[in-house]
């Protein structure tokens, strides 16, 4: 069995605002392995960026409380003092966001950056550090390496700027890599070639990758396993096969009915999500998905817990259904399937 | 660059010609401004007048008037001797404005070079606290502190200054007004400015701290502070390298143009307060006495550095925005 690199034990935070306490993260748990891509997918508000950048401390702050543990190689890094958890953040993990547009700040070269990144964490001389921010462009595929380290981001586009992020956040040989929506702000052509990208890189520095999107064609590419969120909560996890395949929450089919899909039979209006994700201040009793649920009953009232209910233990899921009536009501909400099958 | 310094001198001298007709037009249309009437005395004959008119040209068309103060105040600038009509003169005493702006330059340099350090500074100084401890009790004192700064008229504070620090106290710390010349003496060149410099400097602390203290705001929401940030760097690097830096560039435009403008005789209340006779006091002289070509002469020269300014500062944008560089 692989490392476990990551253990995530029971993860809740929450934000003190003017209008009450936002649950924004309310326990979550998960193990990373070498090697792996763990995909966590969820709508706007989930808490799925939150519960990444929580693992690098990003979200430390005096109106922030934690609960929980993050494990990383028998350090409790929610414990961490700050200045300790700087030794983490870039060096061991390495996170990449969302736009890439404004995730460089526009006034440094793009290597200078890079740069950066290497000597806060490791005593090289300045021109060995630039030599290997050439080295990791040429790696992300950034032509002309040599002459391109001495641009300044806005002679990047955006994919190139990706891949920027992508060669800054490998420079000290992360073990994990937490990449924030990393295609969302990207052409369909070009988020391809990140995430291809991204799944080679990660053999090549031997990281394990989490992988965060709303988008589960995204995932469906890269991940192993599969974390479904839902209201700060997970509520199906299981490995990509079982979660594609044999989907046991209601709020994944959901998800899966809204990806337009090529060879099925054109529906005739793609299937959407009724209803809002719910404020995180006034959570719904019970089942947090309930009120969107077209599946919804009366045992709903009471949260069901995160487990397995079906022969495969690792595939878990929050839902009071049996298995079978899942099976069977499940193929009115991802449209099409019924016809194929 | 050359094509950009070019541009730039073409559009400097349009915007000169601009004012100086502006104000032209302006002395034209004000009352009480016929200058043959003033420069004739009290209960003058109207022969008296005609004659001075005559003389001074003031009964040719309004062009003419316009073209030939332009030409005599270019023939000011050329060194060298002049005669009593081919240089920019008084209408009130007949002294020579190129004359009496050289002689205020050194004192409002003084004022404004000393201040402008001093406004600089602390403003960025205290604005960086604020930003940094926002939300606490330093940010809101800090606050406080510069909207009363900000609304305090220098006419009040200079004369308050100076009458609990200089004239009341029986052994004053400070000096009472008036300039010493820094190649006399450079201690007691500070020594007299150094209150003259406070009192214009707090306006611009209060107002730079509070702008820098917004943008820094602004920028710590920014994406590549958070990048900065997961790249495992200090809070302090953050705070210098990716926050303050990228903060500081709207400051430069808000500081070129006020520095411009106080190079260019605006210190106008503080001069006067101070006794500072530098071209800022001139200027209210002039106005006082409805004098044109002294007001003429100022207008040109401040003009003539807020232009100046203008175009240093978008060279030293372009050094601090990458993105705006010709490329």
């Amino acid at each position: 069995m692989a490392e476990t690199l990551l253990e995530v034990k029971d993860l809740k935070v929450r934000f003190a605002t003017e209008d009450g306490i936002v649950r924004a993260v309310d326990g979550v748990s998960f193990e990373l392995e070498r090697g792996q891509v763990l995909g966590i997918v969820g709508e706007s508000g989930s808490g799925k960026s939150v519960t990444a950048m929580t693992l690098l401390g990003l979200t430390r702050d005096r109106n922030t409380e934690f609960e929980g543990q993050v494990v990383y190689k028998g350090r409790d890094l929610l414990a961490l003092p700050e200045s300790g958890l700087r030794d983490v953040r870039g060096n061991e993990i390495a996170m990449i966001f969302q736009d890439p547009m404004t995730s460089l700040n526009p006034v440094y070269r793009v290597g200078d950056q890079i740069v950066e990144a290497i000597l806060t964490h490791e005593s090289v001389s300045k021109r060995d550090a630039r030599r290997r921010a050439i080295e990791l462009l040429r790696q992300v595929g950034i032509p002309q390496p040599e002459q391109r380290v001495y641009d300044y981001p806005h002679q990047f586009s955006g994919g190139m700027r990706q891949r920027a992020m992508i060669a800054m956040a490998l420079s000290c040989n992360p073990d994990i890599l937490i990449a924030d929506e990393p295609t969302t702000a990207l052409d369909v052509t070009i988020q391809a070639q990140i995430l291809e990208l991204i799944d080679r890189l990660k053999d090549d520095f031997d990281s394990a990758v989490i992988l965060i999107t709303h988008d589960l064609g995204v995932v469906a590419e890269v991940a192993n396993e599969i974390i479904v969120m839902y209201a700060g909560r997970v509520v199906e996890r299981g490995k990509k096969r079982d979660v594609f395949y044999d989907p046991q929450m209601p709020y994944t089919w959901g998800l899966l009915g809204s990806i337009p899909r090529l060879d099925r039979p054109k529906p005739e209006k793609l299937h959407s999500i009724k209803g809002m994700p719910p404020s995180l201040i006034n959570l719904p009793r019970g089942c947090k998905f309930r009120p969107r649920c077209p599946h919804a009953f009366n045992r709903c009232d009471e949260e069901p817990e995160l487990k397995s209910n079906v022969p495969e233990s690792s595939h878990l899921d929050r839902c009071w259904l049996t298995v079978d009536d899942k099976r069977r009501l499940r193929e009115t909400t991802i449209a099409g399937e019924s016809r194929v099958a | 660059m050359l094509v950009f310094i070019i541009r730039r001198l073409l559009g400097m001298f349009a915007v000169l010609i601009a004012v100086s007709i502006l104000v032209f037009i302006i002395f034209i249309l004000i009352p009480g401004g016929d200058p043959a009437e003033r420069m004739a005395g009290k209960n003058p004959t109207q022969q008296n007048i005609i004659n001075i008119r005559e003389k001074w040209g003031f009964n040719r068309p309004f062009y003419i008037q316009y073209l030939r103060m332009m030409q005599k105040a270019g023939t000011g600038l050329i060194p060298g001797r002049h005669g009593q009509y081919d240089v920019l003169r008084s209408f009130q005493n007949r002294t020579d404005v190129v004359d009496q702006i050289v002689r205020g330059i050194p004192i409002t340099f003084s004022l404004a070079i000393g201040a402008a350090v001093i406004w600089l500074f602390f403003g960025i100084l205290v604005g960086f606290i604020a930003a940094v401890t926002a939300g606490r009790w330093s940010d809101r004192l800090i606050t406080t502190l510069a909207l009363i700064g900000i609304s305090m008229p220098v006419f009040f504070l200079g004369i308050v200054v100076r009458y609990y620090l200089t004239e009341k106290p029986a052994h004053a710390l400070f000096p009472d007004g008036g300039y010493y010349p820094l190649t006399k003496d450079p201690i007691q060149w500070a020594y007299h400015l150094i209150l003259p410099w406070l009192v214009l400097a707090i306006l611009f602390i209060g107002f730079y701290a509070r702008v820098l203290r917004s943008n820094m705001l602004d920028v710590m929401n920014e994406d590549y502070v958070r990048t900065a940030r997961a790249k495992g760097l200090g809070p302090k690097i953050v705070m210098q390298r990716h926050v303050l830096r990228n903060s500081l560039i709207p400051i430069v435009t808000l500081f070129g143009l006020d520095f411009a403008a106080v190079i260019g005789g605006a210190a106008i209340l503080t001069e006067t307060v101070f006794e500072l006779h530098g071209v800022g006091w001139y200027a209210a002289q002039s106005v006082g006495d409805l004098d044109l070509p002294p007001i003429m002469g100022v207008t040109l020269y401040g003009a003539f550095f807020i232009v100046l300014f203008s175009a240093v500062i978008d060279i030293i944008y372009a050094y601090l925005d990458p993105r705006i560089r010709p490329t």
